[in-house]
């Protein structure tokens, strides 16, 4: 079973991060780096990615055919800030990977899962 | 003249025997599936090109075995120890054809106990299926690491379980083979998508599924359940042609062109779903497929042998109760007694937490109101059963039902 592990940021976060000590900076890596690893070994790895800064996104909106782009950072109380794929068992094994990220100290750690495309007879 | 489809059958139907023979002889299972997989990609490699060796399995057998002790070897200088004289001597009996409980024994090994479901069906996907890591990696929509490191670790814990290559002591074999046939019907489901397009490059899981599953099969024909699952897979993959529509949308049963339906693919699951319960303890899976039968042989939906099918839902009901089947119930009880007896039932058991919002409650009751006329209704179910689902075709469908 595929879930996205959805980082979130938020101002409070983004505070938080910047008034923590190098230190304490080298823990959140550490914490991320060790969740990585686990996740590669277990098998059970399918994806890892941070997101760089909004203010370097761009939002596309097509138009009569015109293609125009409005640069970032936009009016939002929170981010997408990375994102984990992972295919785990169930639910709980997601969540209990989601509860390594230092993220979720914030409440900003979303398990969600992956639409699969098998079904069942209707 | 043989083709590279033919060699790559052949190959995958050699794969478990070799590594029987392999792992009887030299225990390490895990380096000998090693071995096992560098022989089977030479011969992939060479076959094509130098023929087909008069014995095949012979071949595999010496390549792996090869390849085993020079693993075996470099490990040992690594530890500094001297060769073992046992290790140069070939491996004897590499021609007799092997017990025919060894692919047994295989399933069974690969569906330890100590390994989760999803390493159960990485590892008897190659281990007995014969496929590369690529091929199950793709398959699945994973990176090949991830399914390399899975496979890895599962034979790691086999081996700190102290498992050999032999069938597990007698009063465990019942759990392991319920497991077995677990991840078998597991991989079958997993491929049994919706998708019509024929991706080459992928295999079909649910292809894969019923070739284990028949090998299960012919190599315990007394079981009544291995032919039921055989039997429930045949039945289900038989509707395939007429599951999926031009563009690509899940067609229910009830709209199927069942011309399209697999004729062959029925009758020989029928075949043996009749023999099955004529002469066998009956179970799960033979009651599911009588279920899958009763529809595949009605002509059309309409003439529907519904009664008989409620009372294969009563006795699945009473042997394996579970959520899914309390909702095949509710739908049979509305066919034959009325959508709204259908409904009644559906809140009856509306509280039971495995089934308090999940989808197919919803889209069971949303077809139910559809039946009994109360559109407003069903839309609205439809709507959050669309909402609630896990899977992409059944939510494309699920929406489709709410305009």
């Amino acid at each position: 079973m595929k879930y996205a592990i959805l980082i979130n940021h938020n101002k409070e976060a983004r505070d938080a991060w910047q008034s923590f000590s190098a230190a304490q900076r080298s823990e959140g890596y550490a914490a991320h780096q060790s969740l990585h690893d686990d996740l590669e070994n277990s098998g059970e790895m399918v994806a890892a990615e941070a997101l760089a800064d909004p203010s370097n996104a761009k939002r596309v909106l097509v138009s009569a055919g015109s293609v125009s782009t409005t640069d970032g950072p936009f009016d939002q109380s929170e981010h997408l800030a990375g994102i984990y794929l992972i295919d785990v068992e169930n639910v709980e094994r997601a969540v209990e990977y989601a509860a390594r990220i230092p993220e979720a100290a914030f409440g900003l750690v979303e398990v969600r899962p992956v639409l699969g495309a098998s079904g069942a007879d209707m | 003249m043989i083709t590279a489809r033919d060699i790559e059958d052949l190959l995958r139907e050699l794969a478990p025997r070799v590594l029987a023979v392999l792992a009887r002889q030299h225990g390490d299972f895990g380096a000998c599936e090693d071995a096992v997989q560098e022989a089977l990609l030479a011969a992939a490699l060479q076959w094509p090109q130098e023929g087909v060796p008069a014995n095949p399995q012979g071949w595999l057998t010496t390549v792996a075995y090869r390849r085993r002790t020079e693993v075996q070897r470099s490990e040992l200088a690594r530890r500094r120890r001297e060769h073992t004289a046992a290790l140069l001597e070939p491996p004897t009996g590499d021609t007799t054809p092997p017990d025919r409980d060894d692919t047994l024994t295989l399933l069974m090994l690969c569906c330890h106990p100590s390994l989760t479901r999803s390493s159960q069906v990485a590892l008897t996907l190659r281990a007995v299926g014969g496929l590369t890591t690529g091929e199950i990696a793709r398959a699945f929509l994973v990176p090949e690491s991830t399914i390399g490191q899975r496979i890895t670790r599962a034979k790691a814990r086999i081996k700190a379980s102290g498992a050999e290559f032999q069938p597990p002591p007698q009063d465990q074999i019942p759990a392991r083979m319920a497991a077995v046939m677990e991840v078998l019907y597991l991989i079958f489901n997993e491929g049994y998508t919706a998708s019509s397009g024929s991706d080459l490059h992928r295999v079909e899981l649910t292809a894969e599924a019923i070739r284990l599953t028949r090998q299960l099969h012919q190599r315990l024909p007394e079981d009544g359940e291995a032919a039921g699952l055989l039997a429930l897979m045949l039945l289900t993959d038989a509707r395939r042609p007429g599951r999926t529509g031009p563009d690509g949308a899940l067609v229910p049963l009830a709209e199927q062109d069942r011309s399209r339906w697999d004729a062959k693919a029925i009758a020989e699951g029928l075949s043996l779903v009749t023999s099955t319960l004529a002469r066998h303890t009956i179970g799960p899976y033979q009651l599911q497929a009588a279920i899958a039968a009763v529809h595949d042989e009605a002509p059309s939906a309409a003439e529907t042998d519904w009664p008989q099918i409620l009372g294969l839902y009563d006795l699945l009901d009473a042997m394996a109760p579970g959520p899914m089947v309390t909702l095949g119930r509710a739908v049979a009880l509305a066919m034959v007694h009325g959508p709204q007896e259908g409904l009644r039932h559906l809140a009856e058991v509306d509280h039971d937490p495995a089934l308090a919002d999940h989808h197919r409650l919803l889209a069971v009751r949303a077809h139910l109101l559809e039946l009994a006329g109360d559109h407003q209704a069903a839309r609205e179910q439809y709507a959050l059963a669309a909402r609630r689902t896990l899977s992409t075709p059944e939510q494309r469908y699920l929406n489709s039902r709410t305009s």
